[in-house]
C-alpha cells in the first residue's frame, strides 16, 4: 500500500542500502535519492564514526532502519540490551518504521549470525507475535516483519510459509517488509508458485519491498545480495505492485557492490513498474516456474 | 518437538565444526549421529537430504563467523601464519560461540581464551596475545563513547588535587612485544594489495579482501611498550608512553586523585618522584591537547 499505519503514512518511493564504498560518492555529489535504509546493527554503537557518518546522512536524507539480529522468531526472550540500544538508535534516526526477519537466530544466548527460517507451527507464530508486540511497545515505532529465504523445511509445520507470516503479522497487528527476491528464491528452493504467496499475504499490511540478487547453484538458490535482480524477480515485483499499490522499494546489494551510479540506477527501474494503476482486483498472475529457495543474510558489521 | 527444542538441536548442530572438506560432520563431537538428528527435524526435497540441506546454514555459519574474525585480526593471522590461525579461530568460536547480537563483539573473549591456550601460537604465545590485545582495543575504541572535552578554564579551575576524567574511549596496554609497529606495517600492506586489486577490477568496488595472500613479516624482538590506544577525528591512533606517564594514566583512569595517581605512578615505575612531577607538565599539556580529559 503506498501509505498505511505500518510505514508512518508516508511514501517513501525508491531507496538504496547504505553502504561503505558509497560513503565518498555521497558525501561529495550530495547525489537525490529518495530515502537510504541503514542496518542498524552498524550503528547501534556509543560514538566513533558510524555515528558521526550516520548524522552526516540524517542531516540531508531519509533513513529508515532495518535490523538483522533481533531473531522475533527464537523461543527465548528478547535481549534488552538489545532493544534499549536500537530505541537510542530509533529516536536518533526517527525512522518511521522499523524491520527485522520473520526468523530465529539464537538459543540460550548464543547467536548464529543468521536468519534462521521457521517451523511454520501455530506455536511458533504465537510467540513470534507476542515478541514483536513486546519490541513495538518499547521501541513506539510500527515494526514490519520481512520474510526470508530459506534452505529448509521443517517437518514440524503445519500450513504454508504465506499463513504462517499472516498468522504472525494479523496477531501482532505489525506492518510486513515483503522481500519479492526471498519468495522468488524460496519458491525455486521448495517448489512453490510465488505468486501463491503474493497472491495470499494481506496486502493492506505491506509496508515495504525487498528487491536483491541472488546466485544459482545446482541444487538450490543462494540469496547473495551481490549482483542485480535478475528479470524474473523484476517481473514478480511488477505482478506486486499490480496487487498493492505503488510501495516504499528497496534495492539491496551488499557484496561485490559496484558504483554508486549503478545501484541507485538499478533500484530506479522500480519507478517504471510503480506508474502502473494498480487493477481492481488481480488474483490469476501467470505463475513464475518453480524453483529452489534459499537463506538471506544481509551484511553487518562494518568498520567505516 | 516444540519450538525451543527444535531450536537447540538445529543450532547445535549448526555450531558443530566442518570436516576438513568443508562439509558437516557425521557425528557431533561428543558422539551423536548427525544424520538422525536431522532427519527428524528437516524435510528432505527431491533435490536436497535433509542432511545437505542443514549443511548449507552449517557451512554459512563457519565461513560468516570465521571470515568476520579473519577481518579483525589480520596481525594475529601474520603473527602465527594461516594454518594456526585457522585452527584458532574454529577452536575459539567452538570453545566461545558468539554470545552478542554483533558481530562487532565476536572476538571480545579471545584475549582472555588464548592466554590459557599457548598451544594455538607456537613459539609465539606471547606476542600473539600481545597482537589480540592490541586488535580488539581498535575495534574497541574505535566505536567507543565519546564526552565534551575540558576546556582550558575547566581545566585550571580544577583544584588543587582533582580527579580527571579521562574519555570513555581511551584503552591503556602494557604489551611485552612492540606489536604496534607491526600491525601498522601489515596494514599498510594490505592497503597496497587493495588499491593493486581495485586496480585491476577498477568497475568493481570490493568491500572484503580475501585472506589467503599475505606477506610474511620478520616479528619483532620482546621490548616492554606502553601504549594509549585513542581517537582524534575519527580516526583510531596508537600512542607510545613512558612507563611512568603509563602508570599516572591508569591511576587517573581508576578515578583516583592526581596526588594518589602521581605516587601510584612513582611506587609502581620505582622512579624519583621528582622525575614524576618534572614531567606531569609536559604529559598533561599534551593530553589535554589531544582531548583526553573530558566532563563527568
Amino acid at each position: 500500500m503506498p501509505a498505511n499505519r505500518f510505514n508512518g503514512y508516508s511514501e517513501y518511493g525508491v531507496g538504496i542500502g547504505l553502504r561503505i564504498p558509497h560513503y565518498q560518492h555521497i558525501f561529495e555529489k550530495k547525489p537525490v535519492v529518495d530515502w537510504f535504509e541503514i542496518i542498524s546493527e552498524n550503528f547501534m554503537v556509543d560514538g566513533g564514526r558510524p555515528l558521526y557518518v550516520l548524522d552526516q546522512i540524517l542531516d540531508r536524507y531519509r533513513v529508515v532502519q532495518h535490523g538483522v539480529s533481533m531473531y522475533f522468531g527464537s523461543a527465548e526472550p528478547l535481549n534488552r540490551e538489545h532493544l534499549r540500544r536500537l530505541k537510542t538508535l530509533v529516536k536518533r534516526t526517527k525512522t518511521p518504521w522499523l524491520t527485522d526477519h520473520l526468523c530465529w537466530g539464537s538459543v540460550d544466548g548464543r547467536y548464529s549470525h543468521d536468519l534462521l527460517p521457521m517451523p511454520y507451527t501455530f506455536e511458533a507464530a504465537k510467540k513470534t507475535a507476542q515478541k514483536i508486540r513486546e519490541a513495538r511497545d518499547f521501541l513506539e515505532v510500527p515494526i514490519c516483519v520481512e520474510n526470508v529465504s530459506s534452505y529448509a523445511e521443517f517437518h514440524a509445520s503445519e500450513m504454508t510459509e504465506w499463513e504462517f507470516l499472516t498468522e504472525v503479522v494479523e496477531d501482532a497487528d505489525c506492518g510486513i517488509l515483503l522481500d519479492v527476491n526471498n519468495i522468488y528464491v524460496s519458491s525455486r528452493n521448495h517448489s512453490f508458485d510465488p505468486m501463491d504467496y503474493i497472491n495470499n499475504v494481506p496486502h493492506e499490511r505491506v509496508a515495504q519491498i525487498h528487491i536483491a540478487g541472488h546466485s544459482k547453484f545446482e541444487k538450490y538458490i543462494l540469496d547473495t545480495h551481490d549482483h542485480a535482480p535478475i528479470d524474473p524477480v523484476w517481473k514478480l515485483y511488477g505482478k506486486t505492485i499490480e496487487l498493492i499499490g505503488p510501495t516504499a522499494t528497496l534495492l539491496e546489494w551488499d557484496d561485490l557492490i559496484p558504483s554508486f551510479d549503478e545501484v541507485h540506477n538499478e533500484a530506479l527501474k522500480a519507478k517504471k513498474f510503480q506508474r502502473v494503476k494498480p487493477p481492481a482486483q488481480s488474483g490469476d498472475a501467470a505463475p513464475i516456474s518453480p524453483y529452489a529457495k534459499s537463506g538471506s543474510y544481509v551484511a553487518e558489521k562494518a568498520r567505516i | 518437538m516444540n519450538l525451543e527444542e527444535i531450536q537447540r538441536a538445529v543450532l547445535g548442530v549448526i555450531q558443530q565444526p566442518l570436516t576438513a572438506s568443508e562439509g558437516m560432520r557425521k557425528r557431533t563431537l561428543d558422539g551423536k549421529p548427525i544424520k538422525k538428528i536431522v532427519d527428524a527435524i528437516i524435510k528432505p526435497n527431491d533435490r536436497l537430504t535433509s542432511f545437505e540441506r542443514l549443511e548449507i546454514y552449517n557451512r554459512v555459519y563457519w565461513f560468516r563467523l570465521i571470515s568476520s574474525l579473519a577481518e579483525d585480526y589480520q596481525g594475529l593471522h601474520s603473527v602465527i601464519g594461516r594454518r594456526n590461525f585457522e585452527k584458532l579461530l574454529v577452536a575459539y568460536l567452538r570453545d566461545c560461540p558468539s554470545e552478542s547480537f554483533t558481530l562487532r563483539n565476536l572476538g571480545s573473549r579471545l584475549e582472555v581464551w588464548l592466554r590459557d591456550r599457548p598451544q594455538f601460537a607456537p613459539r609465539r604465545h606471547r606476542i600473539a596475545v600481545d597482537m589480540v590485545r592490541l586488535e580488539w582495543a581498535d575495534i574497541d575504541v574505535f566505536d567507543s563513547d565519546e564526552r565534551p572535552k575540558l576546556t582550558e578554564a575547566e581545566l585550571r579551575n580544577l583544584g588543587d588535587d582533582p580527579v580527571f576524567h579521562l574519555q570513555p574511549y581511551l584503552r591503556l596496554l602494557d604489551l611485552a612485544y612492540p606489536v604496534d609497529d607491526l600491525l601498522l606495517k601489515i596494514r599498510e600492506q594490505q592497503e597496497q594489495q587493495e588499491e593493486q586489486e581495485k586496480d585491476i577490477a577498477s568497475n568493481v568496488v570490493m568491500e572484503r579482501e580475501p585472506h589467503n595472500r599475505r606477506k610474511r613479516f620478520s616479528l619483532p624482538r620482546p621490548k616492554k611498550t606502553y601504549l594509549a590506544v585513542h581517537r582524534q577525528e575519527m580516526n583510531v591512533y596508537f600512542k607510545r608512553l613512558e612507563p611512568e606517564a603509563f602508570a599516572l594514566l591508569g591511576a587517573l583512569q581508576q578515578g583516583k586523585h592526581l596526588s594518589e595517581a602521581i605516587e601510584a605512578s612513582v611506587e609502581w615505575s620505582n622512579r624519583n618522584v621528582t622525575h614524576v612531577t618534572g614531567n606531569l607538565h609536559g604529559w598533561f599539556a599534551n593530553w589535554s591537547k589531544l582531548g583526553w580529559f573530558c566532563r563527568a
